[in-house]
């Protein structure tokens, strides 16, 4: 009889990294992308965020899995998508709000906004606006990762997958054996068209094949799931085995950006992915691996007090001084 | 006295930076074990390893995103496309990444990453081989462009690009590789400074690259004719140095802009209207003298009618200057 996940994960519970305590930070880490995706949803309905955003609520598991099996001072590069990808990544939750809302404490001292995020500090290289970006950044900060001992990262979405970027990079990268995890964040839809409709062969995990690159299509729903196959490409990727890509599919819960309310997916096919919350996957795996009902809505309110710090903060904080900001053209 | 061929000029400066630098990291399409079609990088790969100088895929927009999250981690890549016409496949990494990294960032950190390429018309290499890319990037703040003319501005101009914490592009024109010149007398020349190459009073001649030597092979010409031009070597695209300009045209009053490149979106016109705009009080006269507005052609007659050279340019000013030709 097949084991189940939970099985699983009950047997590998004591080896490091894999207690029920690490997954209730992981998971309290996926409900602060959540709580954040709705505030900013909130904010920008009020006109304090401005421009657009694309929210990634719903795909909260992917960047939190995959995060979790990297070292911090590692590399990833995420999307216009990438609250999610900066806030796994170590990002300050007031310092991204604040960054949303324009405020000068923003990470970026609110030059960069919603679309194009950058947190060296935290490894972040940078949230890129155009499609398929994301993975040359990372193909090119795994070159310097392959001299440093680390790993890069690469977010991107399905959509990307047909872009130059993808196909030029991973077979650079295959070329080179650079340590480089290309994680594809399949969530159906490239904006507003099904991926299916515009991706010849209809999968995007076996184009690696083509490269001669170890592949895996993963639950993305499932913390557990992600976080397995991340810790299995970034060992070989440290190890000097070279890239991997993973097909983490899942599913935005909100439109592609703030102007679409996603009417273009069938009900049913909605209804059955909001069914796999991975929030509430993570929840109900929690509570069979033992942990409480206490345990887990101290989490929660531990975490929803944390944002609700982070926005009052943010939403506190003066707009950059046009006089002052002083920004220039190059580096002097 | 001995003198300095440009593409060893070019090959001398990424040799030494490779050498003084442990970060600089030099790669791009043949140019490692092949050393470069245009010969320009023979046996770095030999004698700095592969770590430090390697062969790519055909992969420009690949190369190009390589070499920004590179930058961004430690490295300071140097690329060669082989072509500047190739510079429209990594554009993108080039315009939206490298280019706006510093500032969007706000100053988390810069971009340090040059990128070579061969440019221009005259070598009969059709549409697709003979263009120059400068202007494509002109009005993209954050990328500096270098434009050298001679073998030792290019050896200084490299080495500052290398050396600079900013996105570089470098322009090196085909028809002066196997120019011979002095050996620099300096390291490093500051980047987006302007040169006076010839001194004249009655009128200024500004261009870039070939066009340089162009310039003061009619202003030869035209001191023939009692014309006494003065010429300025731009050096650099962006920034683009008016101040040097515009304190030649104080003295002459008289500008042209000489550029291989078309006449609308060219950085001839933009040069122009700056000046225009802060020195009107100084000029006479100002015009430019470029290519034709259509694709550079392949056969040697239309090519060499399509290109401006120094009998252009000599016939240009005794037309304004209301000048006869010698008979």
């Amino acid at each position: 009889m097949a084991e189940t996940e939970t099985e699983r994960a009950r047997d590998r519970s004591d080896q490091p990294g894999e207690s029920p305590a690490e997954y209730l930070d992981r998971y309290g880490r996926m409900r602060l992308i959540r709580r954040f995706e709705e505030e900013i949803q909130r904010l920008f309905l009020k006109g304090e965020v401005h421009g657009t955003t694309h929210l990634s609520a719903g795909q909260e598991a992917v960047p939190v899995g995959i995060c979790s099996a990297l070292e911090p001072d590692d590399y990833a590069a995420g999307t216009y998508r990438g609250h999610g990808h900066a806030l796994a990544k170590g990002t300050d939750p007031e310092a991204l709000a604040a960054e949303m809302l324009g405020r000068a404490t923003g990470v970026c001292g609110g030059r960069a906004g919603s679309m194009n995020v950058i947190d060296l500090e935290n490894g972040l290289v940078g949230c890129f606006g155009i499609v398929g970006g994301s993975i040359a950044a990372a193909t090119g900060a795994a070159i310097s990762a392959q001299r440093q001992g680390k790993v890069a990262v690469a977010f991107f979405g399905d959509g990307a997958s047909n872009q130059g970027y993808f196909h030029e990079c991973l077979n650079w990268a295959q070329v080179f054996d650079l340590p480089v995890v290309y994680v594809c964040e399949n969530n159906f839809y490239g904006e507003f068209t099904p991926m299916a409709s515009v991706t010849a062969g209809g999968e995007i995990g076996i184009r690696a094949a083509s490269f001669g690159m170890q592949s895996q299509v993963v639950d993305g729903n499932d913390l557990w799931a992600v976080r397995g196959a991340a810790l299995e490409a970034v060992e070989r990727a440290r190890s000097g085995a070279g890239p991997t890509l993973l097909e983490c599919q899942t599913y935005r819960h909100f439109g592609h950006s703030k102007s679409d309310p996603g009417k273009y997916r069938p009900p049913d096919e909605v209804e059955s992915w909001l069914a796999r919350d991975p929030l509430d996957l993570a929840r109900a795996r929690l509570l069979d691996l033992g942990l409480s009902e206490d345990d887990l809505s101290a989490k929660e309110a531990e975490i929803d007090s944390q944002m609700d710090r982070a926005v009052e903060g943010a939403l506190g904080a003066a707009y950059p001084d046009p006089e002052r900001d002083g920004g220039t053209e190059f580096k002097p | 006295m001995s003198e300095l061929e440009f593409r060893k000029a070019i090959r001398d400066a990424l040799d030494e930076e490779i050498e003084r630098d442990p970060t600089v990291v030099f790669f791009g399409e043949d140019v490692a074990a092949p050393g470069g079609v245009f010969m320009t990088t023979p046996g770095l790969h030999e004698k700095h390893g592969q770590e430090r100088v390697f062969d790519t895929p055909i992969s420009e927009l690949a190369m190009a995103g390589a070499a920004f999250g590179a930058a961004v981690t430690g490295l300071r890549p140097v690329i060669e496309i082989m072509f500047g016409d190739f510079m429209a496949l990594p554009m993108d990494s080039l315009v939206n990444q490298s280019a706006k990294f510093w500032y969007v960032s706000n100053e988390q950190a810069s971009v340090p990453l040059v990128v070579r390429s061969a440019v221009g018309a005259g070598g009969r290499f059709g549409a697709m081989h003979s263009q120059i890319h400068g202007t494509w990037f002109q009005g993209i703040p954050g990328i500096k462009i270098a434009a050298p003319s001679n073998p030792a501005d290019a050896k200084g101009l490299l080495k500052s690009a290398i050396r600079d914490d900013n996105p570089v592009i470098f322009l090196e024109h085909k028809r002066l590789y196997s120019v011979k010149g002095p050996e620099p007398t300096e390291e490093t020349l500051p980047l987006g400074k302007a040169a006076f190459v010839r001194e004249g009073g009655d009128i200024t001649i500004v261009s870039a690259l070939r066009g340089v030597r162009d310039a003061l092979e009619a202003a030869e010409e035209l001191a023939g004719d009692g014309i006494d031009a003065e010429v300025v070597d731009i050096r650099s695209l962006r920034p683009l140095d008016h101040e040097t300009v515009l304190q030649s045209v104080a003295k002459t009053n008289r500008l042209l802009v000489v550029e291989e490149g078309t006449r609308v979106g060219g950085w001839a016109a933009n040069l122009l209207g700056i000046v225009a705009a802060e020195g009107l009080h100084d000029l006479d006269d100002a015009w430019i003298v470029t290519t034709d507005d259509t694709p550079a052609p392949y056969s040697p007659t239309l090519e060499d009618a399509w290109l401006p050279g120094p009998a252009e340019i000599a016939a240009a000013v005794r037309a304004r200057l209301g000048v006869a030709a010698p008979s």
